[in-house]
This record gives structure tokens, sequence and C-alpha cells, in this order.
């Protein structure tokens, strides 16, 4: 039921696979060091030689998207988009990439992907994946799946959930994430031959203990709050952009107009004429930068919208600590009233009603051997009881130890990426005016020569 | 009709007046036919070798010319030696150019300020309210040096009706001049109530041009109408308003001017066909850029709407955040200074570019009116060399008339083609500054914004610097 920690069979065998080292991408600068820390997960397996693995470097990409027709699980036709990976070893020495694997797969697998890896990882702040719709687009973006934009900043999004992957001390050793890349066929029977949607919690159940837990650690309904705060407010955020853009957008190409106008009119004036025609050129071309701005800041979007995703994966570990604490929780009730009933029917006082208690008025007391039977069932009951808090208890602390450690690194690559974000916003910005600068320095020029 | 002597005096003493920037046609003395008045210089300013009459600067001689309701600049040959019928109320101005193109000295749209006298501003839009209506009325302060003022300085208050009126009386009396535009009297769309403070004020812009247009126009600013209008009090303007040609004969007038119009367009010479052609042309674009520049209005206002909720969601965002705050803070900042630049840029669109473009489009419709008077004229012209030429009614006093209408015609269209130069001159002079200024203002914004965002940059850099070397062991 509760997750321990991962499975042995589920590491990477030393041999005859390749160990997946953690490849060196800009992200997760500090894996090395991690990785090698994270040794400690694998308490008690030893499968790995540590400090060797992380020479052989990685690279991913997602480099190709592309469309196709196929039938479906019920036979019916259908249109979906395929994304090529590649994945390169570089040598540690010369610097030169190697393909080794090179595969097709679908949105779909991504999303089996990441279903286990938050099945099997739950204390883990799974890297989310680009969204499966379009959503805050403005007016020129289509929210259409098979729109080229969109499949190409979906084909960015992927690579980056990858590469999160592959950065991550502790997902970038699962067995699976390295058969995604480099298992084409049957990938998809392997990961549910793993069982992982049986051991996943039930929605019902983990709702139930949001409601009912009594003492969650602090820290994660602190986490939860902030989460929630964050969805909201880049939420906000995100709305107001595309509408922003979509205004802007409507400025500069209103501009575009006055281009065809001053052509036209350039035809019967004289003196005028030359300045007129020229400086529509440039209204022309201040009216069609703004695409490629627009398109500029739509990956700004993306990363902000990479932090809005994460906030839910945020909430599914402080979920999985809120189940494992109320089913402590319960278990602990559950031990004090199976020892209450045991002193009760030890020393014969009924303090509490219980079925029994009726029974017996009704239908005259138990013999001394019958009682005593069930001393010794409840006993054995209380004594498994005791092993199973003590082992739940354990489990709780390593839970809480382990996503704490994970959430300070999230933590940590939040603000390095978001501060990187609106720095590169403001790049792009100052991009924008040096372009509006010379366009309408070059207009101004055409039109003092009228 | 009054004295023609004393018609004649004022406009010699308006000839020594008479500034010619810009305008090449009054070279009254210059043509054959002129007589009694010195020959004018070719260089454009009035001669100043002109004999001055006596009492040319008295006011006595002007009352005459203002009971006349007489253009001063008008040709004296037409005074002196032509019929006194000429001088009905749709008397025009007639200027002969030696070479108008030679003439254009001047391509300033405000006069030298050494040359100006006569400074008008439109301010103060104050409410009235009576039981019939409610209405807004203008304070005029005419400032001027010259002698025909009885003062020098006026102050009047004027409503938007007294404005149609003058321009009524400018057309009457000038057909084939290009008046200036007035502003509308509604405006169709954006505007709920004619009170709007935009509205008002927009208006009270476009009239404070109207006057000054006309007190810049070489022949305009001497009209007698356009005096009263500035100088007459309240009630002096109210009855001199209901004197002149009424209803009646205004509507027969347009009548004619619709039933003629058609024979006019016929027998255009060549240069107004030209002429009429870039009118038509240039009406379209000037009302097409007049759409377009709106429409940008109208786009930077949503924009700036949209920038004003985009820069406080940083904020917002700041307080959930340890680590970013600082720089989300700037974050917002810069937008926000970006927002306030927006905002600079818009009121310089609708200063600078949006009342000259419609201005424009205003003067367009203006031209198209005038090219119909011409075309009029001509027409009456035409119909009588019909009658002769068919001998349809009696035909023995057509020779003499059809004389008459010839001049009348070939006046008409030199006036026209002396304004038009002037006009077009003009209209590349405006349009072309208030090209210029759109796009100074949206550099300045450009490069405000860059400002913003580079300090930025340059802070965050600095802070990095200073972490990282903080975290150096």
């Amino acid at each position: 039921m509760e997750q321990t920690p991962p499975d042995p069979e589920r590491q990477l065998q030393p041999a005859p696979l390749e160990p997946l080292g953690c490849p060196d991408a800009g992200l997760g600068a500090a894996v090395g060091k991690e990785a090698a820390g994270a040794g400690e997960e694998d308490s008690g397996v030893d499968t790995m030689t540590h400090n060797n693995f992380w020479l052989k470097k990685i690279e991913i990409s997602v480099s190709e998207a592309e469309k196709r027709t196929g039938r479906n699980a019920m036979n019916m036709q259908e249109t979906y988009t395929a994304y090529l990976i590649e994945t390169r070893s570089v040598e540690h020495t010369d610097g030169q990439s190697v393909l080794t694997d090179s595969l097709w797969r679908r949105y779909s697998e991504f999303e089996l992907l990441r279903n286990y890896l938050l099945v099997y990882y739950p204390h883990i702040v799974v890297p989310p994946l680009p969204e499966k719709r379009a959503e805050f687009v403005w007016h020129k973006l289509s929210a259409d799946n098979m729109d080229p934009d969109f499949v190409e900043r979906r084909r960015i999004g992927l690579e980056n959930f990858l590469l999160r992957i592959a950065s991550h001390p502790i997902l970038c050793r699962d067995k699976i994430f390295y058969l995604f890349l480099t298992q084409e066929g049957n990938w998809k029977e392997t990961v549910n031959e793993t069982g992982f949607q049986l051991k996943a919690d039930s929605r019902l159940k983990a709702l139930n203990a949001t409601f009912r837990v009594k003492n969650p650690d602090k820290r994660f309904t602190d986490l939860k709050h902030y989460s929630d705060e964050l969805q909201s407010v880049i939420s906000h955020l995100l709305r107001v952009r595309a509408r922003v853009a979509d205004r802007l957008y409507g400025v500069y190409k209103v501009h575009g107009n006055y281009g065809r106008v001053f052509s036209e009119w350039s035809a019967i004036e004289k003196e005028m004429g030359d300045g007129l025609q020229s400086a529509g050129h440039h209204m022309d071309v201040y009216a069609s930068s703004i695409d490629d701005i627009l398109e500029d800041e739509e990956h700004y979007a993306d990363q902000l919208k990479e932090y809005l995703f994460y906030a839910e994966a945020l909430r599914a570990v402080c979920r999985k600590h809120e189940l494992m604490q109320y089913d402590l929780e319960m278990a602990a009730q559950d031990l004090a009233s199976k020892k209450q009933q045991c002193e009760e029917l030890a020393t014969g006082t009924v303090r509490t009603f219980s079925l029994k208690g009726m029974t017996t008025k009704l239908f005259g007391q138990e013999t001394p051997e019958q009682r005593e039977a069930r001393i010794k069932v409840l006993e054995e009951q209380i004594n498994e009881g005791e092993q199973q808090l003590k082992s739940k208890n354990l489990e709780g602390r390593e839970f809480v130890k382990n996503a704490w450690a994970d959430i300070e690194r999230f933590k940590e690559q939040k603000n390095r990426d978001l501060k990187e974000a609106l720095i590169s916003y403001a790049v792009m910005q100052i991009s924008m005016c040096k372009k509006g600068i010379q366009v309408w320095t070059n207009a101004k020029e055409c039109f003092s020569k009228m | 009709m009054g004295t023609l002597g004393g018609a004649g005096l004022a406009a010699a003493v308006a000839a020594s007046r008479a500034r010619t920037l810009g305008m090449e046609g009054e070279r009254r003395a210059s043509q054959a036919r002129s007589s009694g008045l010195p020959a004018g210089g070719a260089d454009g300013e009035s001669p100043g070798g002109s004999a001055p009459f006596p009492g040319s600067s008295g006011s006595s001689a002007l009352l005459q010319a203002e009971v006349l309701d007489l253009d001063e600049d008008e040709d004296d040959l037409e005074v002196f030696s032509k019929d006194a019928s000429l001088m009905d109320m749709n008397s025009f101005s007639p200027m002969m150019p030696t070479s108008p193109l030679s003439m254009i000295n001047q391509i300033k749209f405000e006069d030298e300020p050494d040359l100006k006298d006569l400074f008008i501003t439109v301010d103060e839009p104050e409410s009235h309210v009576t039981t019939i209506e409610t209405f807004i009325t203008y304070r005029i302060i005419t400032k001027t040096s010259r002698g025909e003022f009885d003062s020098s300085e006026f102050e009047v208050r004027r409503r938007y009706q007294d404005f149609l009126w003058l321009k009524g009386k400018l057309e009457e009396a000038h057909p084939t001049l290009i008046i200036p535009p007035l502003p509308e009297k509604f405006i169709v769309k954006g505007m709920v109530e004619r009170f709007n403070d935009d509205f008002i004020e927009t208006r009270r812009k476009a009239l404070h041009k109207f006057l000054n247009r006309i007190a810049d126009h070489p022949t305009l600013t001497f009209n007698e109408d356009f005096k009263i209008f500035l100088t007459a009090q309240a009630w002096e303007l109210s009855s001199h308003k209901k004197q002149g040609p009424g209803l009646l004969s205004r509507m027969g007038q347009t009548v004619r001017a619709v039933a003629s119009s058609m024979r006019g367009v016929k027998n255009r010479p060549e240069e107004f066909m030209e002429m009429n052609n870039f009118i038509e042309l240039f009406s379209q674009k000037i009302n097409l850029i007049d759409k377009i520049s709106q429409r940008i209005y109208k786009e930077e206002r949503e924009y700036f709407d949209e920038m004003k909720e985009y820069g406080p969601i940083h904020i917002l965002w700041s307080a959930s955040e340890e680590d970013l705050v600082d720089t989300l803070k700037d974050v917002a900042g810069c937008i926000d200074r970006c927002c306030k630049a927006t905002e600079k840029r818009m009121s310089g669109l609708s200063e600078a570019l949006l009342p000259v473009v419609h201005e424009y489009v205003l003067y367009s419709e203006m031209l198209m009116g005038v090219m119909k008077r011409r075309d009029q004229i001509q027409a009456e012209l035409d119909s009588k060399v019909e009658a002769l030429t068919y001998k349809k009614t009696d035909t023995d006093l057509l020779p003499e008339e059809i004389g008459k209408l010839e001049d009348k015609v070939e006046c008409a269209n030199n006036a026209l083609k002396a304004d038009w130069e002037r006009w077009k001159q003009n209209m590349q002079n405006d349009i072309k500054l208030a090209f210029t200024d759109m796009a100074e203002e949206n550099i300045h914004y450009y490069e405000q914004c860059l400002a913003t965002w580079e300090s930025f940059l340059t802070s965050q850099t600095n802070l990095h610097l200073e972490e990282t070397s903080e975290d150096k062991p």
C-alpha cells in the first residue's frame, strides 16, 4: 500500500545496460553533487558504485514533430503528433556526441511516463508536462493542437520535461525512464506490467485524508498554501499578458495600413511622393516586426506556465504527506481503541459501549475461555498494530525528510529559473524598444524629407 | 451699394498692407486692365511704392467698405470699370498672378511674427442654460495693430452657430477660395453627450485653428464679416446677421447650383480636371488616414488599459516569494513606467496628429464644394453662350452678359488657382509636421522604455555580481 523506498528491481543494474548519467543540461548544475549524495535513497541496495557513473554525460533532445495517422485502441482512425527523441552520449574528454538512441513517442506516452513517476516517487516534485491543450491564448494564436506553432512549442516543452527528469538526482536513474528513451516497442506494456496503476492512491482516499487529517506537518500545510497562491498569481499574470499581447498586436498591425495608403497617396503627390512612399515602407516593417516579438514572448509565457503546472506537482507531494499522516493517525487510533478493548476485557469493566457488551447482556455472559481467546487475539493484533505503527511512523518521517529535501532543491531551481525568465523578459523588451527606435527614426527621416 | 470711390480707396489701402506671404496672387496692379494703381513688385511684397491715398489709414474709408461689404482685395479694375452689378453677394476676389509658381516664397503656415498683425485666441468654453436650450460659448480675444480696427484688443463670446454663420458668409463672398473648415456639428461615434469635456476641448482647439487660418489667409483676413465676428458685441452681431440676402434667395442659388454644376463639369479646363482628380484621390486617402489614426489611438488606449493591470500582478506575486521580491517589484516598476510612457505617446498623438488629419478630412470636403461652385460659375457662362449660339431667347443683351460672365469665370478660376497653390503648400507642411511629430513621439516612447528596462537589467547584473562574490569562499 504505502511506498517503500524505490524497488531495487527498478533501479538500474550496472551491467549490461549503460548507466544513466545525468546530462549536462543547463538545469540543475549542482546535480553531480546531489546525485552522488542521493545514494542514500537506495538504502540497503548496493547496486551502484556512485561517483564513477557521472563521468559519462548524455544529451537528450526532442528534435522533430510529425503528424501521423493511425488506428487507436478502438480501431478508429485518428491523427496525432509523434515526437522524435534522440539520445546522445557525450565523451567527457573531447565533447563529441554520438547518437545512441532515437525513437518516436506521442504525447500520451509522455503522460504515461509521468503518471508512473508520480506513483513511484511520491516524495519527489515531478516535473510537469507542457499543456495538453493551448490555454491563455491571445487571438492570433490558435487553440488548435495541430497548429504548427503550438506543436513547436510543445516539442520544446517535452524536451524540457525530459531534461528536467534527466537532471534530477533521483528520477534520472529510473529504469522505466531509461527504457522510455531507448525501447521503442513494448515500452507501454513494460510500464503497465509494473502495475503502477494499482499502486496509485485513489483520489477519493486522498481527498478524504486531506479533510480529516489532524496533525499534518506545518511545512506541508504552508507549502500547499504557497502552491495555491503560485497557481493563482501565475494564471492571472498569464491571462493579462495574453490580453496585453493582443492589444500590442493591434497597435502594430494597424500601422501597417499606413503603408498601403501612403503608397497610394504618393502616386498623386509630386514633392511629397518619395517621402510618403518610403515612410510607408517603414510602417510596413514596423507592423510586421510584432510577429517575432510576440513569438519570443510566447516562450517566456511557457516558462511561467511550467511553474504554474509545477504548483500541481507540489500539491501532489503535500497530498501524499497528508495521506500518510492520516493513515498513521488512523492506525494509532485503531491501536488505541484495541488496547482499550483489551484492557476492558482483562479487567472486566465495560467503560464504553460495545456490541459485545450488548450481546452479552442479551445472550448471556461469555465463558472465561472465550474471553481469554479474545484477549489473545486482541493482544496479537495489538502487537501487529504496534509494529505497523512503528514502521508507518518511520515511513512517514522518511517521507517527510526526503520530500523536504526535494522541495528545497525545487525551491532553488524555481528561484533560479524564474529570475532568469524575468531577466529574459527584460531582454525581450529591450530588443523590442531598439527595433522600435530604429523604425521610427527611419520613418521620421522620410517624413522630414517630404 | 455705396460709393465706388470709397471702395477703391479701401482696396488701395488694403493693397499697401496686403501680406502676400505664401500667396502669390495679389498683383492687382500688374494686370493689363488695371488703372490708377502702381504696379506691384514680383517678389511677393506689397508694393512699397504704391501711392498712399490721402486718409488711407483713416477708418472712415474703411467704414464705407464695410457698408459695401466688399472684399478689400478686389481688383480695382472691377470696381472702376465694370458694372456695379458685379458687386452682388456672389462677388469674388480676382487675383491675377503673373506666374503662380514663382510666387511661392513662403512655406511656413504661420506668418512671421513681425509681419503678423492679428492675433486671435479661442478659450474659456462656458455653458449657458436658457429655458429653450443649453449651449456653449467660447471666449475670443483679438489683438491687433491694424488701423481699420477701432481698438487694439477685443474680447467677445461666440457660440458654434456664430462660427457657422461666419463660414457661410465667407463662402458666399469667396465661392472659389478655400475657406478653412469648421469642426463638425456632431461627432457620430464615440460621443454620447455634446458637452463631454474632451469634445469641447477638441472643438475649442479646432475653432481656434479656424479663426487663425482665416487671419493668415491673405484675402479672407480682410473680410468684413470676419472683422465683425471678432469685434462686435452680441447684439450688434445678431442685428448684423439679419442683414444680407434672405433665406429664399440663398435657397434659389443652391437650386441653380445643383442644376448647373453638371454643365460646368463638362467644360472644365484641363488644370481643373487635374485639380479635381487630385481632390478626389486626396479625399479618399486622407479619410483612410483619419480612420487609421483614430484606430491606432483606440488600440493604444486599450493597450494602456491592459498594461495598467499588468504591473500590479507582479507586486502581488512578490508577496508570496521571498527570494524574488526585489526582482518582481522591479519588474512591476518597469512596467508601470512604460505604462506612463504609453500614456504620453497617446496624448501626443491626439494633440499633434489626429486634429491635423481630421482638419484635412474636412478640408477635402470643403475643396469639393469649391470645385462645385467654380463649376457652377462656369455653367452660368456656358448656358448663356449656348443661348446665344442657338438664339433661343432675345439675344441683344447676351453678348454683354457673356462678357461679364467671362470675366467672372476668369476671376473665379484665378482665385482658385492661386489659393490652391497656397493650400497645397500648407497641406504639405502640416502633414509633414504632423507625421514627423508622431514619429518623434514614438521614438521618445521607445527610448524611455529602453532606458527603464536597461537600468533594470543593470541592477540585476550588479546584484548577481554581488551575490556571486559573496558566495565565493
